[in-house]
């Protein structure tokens, strides 16, 4: 079994490239049990359209400023 | 059509990736958009020195960087991000996940569930802690993360434009998500359970 540290880094891969199915299913049997895990991975997709979303108003927040 | 081989309408779809990697150079609408507008223009014009070997996207984003470093010899500012920046390698990466996990692999303190945290979208007070939380990520680190989220390039460009390792990639990413995560839950997420 891998630790929380192994699987939210690989969640966290999961991200940025495609992970085989191995490693899909080890997440998914882990955060299964794993309650922080499972916050992890829900909260590393909650940040990522926090990002964007903070991209896509970078306009209106450099024209405020000045 | 026109005689170039690159077309405008070719261009102008990376318009929006290079507005936003200039606007988090240059912090200013105005001055990002001038720097588009050339970059574009003399992409078009030149269009026949795009050897094909990088990425349109790559070797835009090479032309956007000279205009950018001209504006900021014209005006004889400092740059608010700039290439010295470049991370070297993930040296202190270890020990940076340390501060969340427990020897055997275990987190020191897990991750607590948020209630409906895409509620938060709605409040602006939420993007105040966002933006902090954001700006307290070591500069490096910031700068790597906003390139992929906020600009969003492919992770292999980021690489390029940060010069990391694809497997330094991952940690330094992976290490700006566990901060974040960890500066959202104590700043709002958390604050926000107290006041109910």
């Amino acid at each position: 079994m891998r630790s929380c540290r192994e699987i939210s880094a690989l969640v966290s891969r999961g991200l940025d490239k495609p992970l085989d199915w191995r490693e899909r299913l080890e997440i998914r049997l882990h955060t299964a049990m794993c309650p922080s895990c499972r916050n992890f991975q829900r909260q590393t997709q909650f940040m990522r359209k926090a990002a964007r979303r903070f991209g896509a108003d970078l306009e209106t927040r450099f024209g405020k400023k000045s | 059509m026109t005689d170039n081989s690159l077309s405008e309408a070719l261009l102008a779809e990376h318009r929006q990736v290079l507005f936003r990697y200039a606007l988090l150079q240059m912090r200013d609408p105005e001055l990002a958009d001038d720097a588009v507008q050339e970059t574009l223009l003399s992409a078009w014009q030149g269009s026949a020195g795009f050897a094909g070997k990088a990425s349109l996207r790559t070797w835009l984003i090479g032309i956007l960087k000279h205009k950018i470093a001209d504006h900021w010899r014209r005006s004889a500012h400092d740059p608010v991000l700039t290439d010295s920046h470049r991370l070297d390698a993930a040296e202190d990466a270890e020990a940076d996940e340390d501060a969340f996990f427990m020897s055997n692999g275990h987190w020191h303190s897990g991750p607590s569930a948020w209630n409906d945290p895409e509620a938060a979208f709605r409040q602006q007070e939420f993007w105040t802690v966002y933006e902090t939380c954001q700006n307290n990520l070591p500069p490096k680190m910031a700068k790597v993360f906003m390139l992929r989220e906020l600009v969003g390039l492919e992770a292999d460009e980021v690489c390029r434009e940060a010069g990391l390792t694809e497997t330094n990639y991952w940690v330094v990413m992976h290490r700006a998500r566990l901060r974040l995560r960890e500066c959202l839950e104590i700043r709002w997420f958390n604050s926000q359970k107290q006041e109910k």
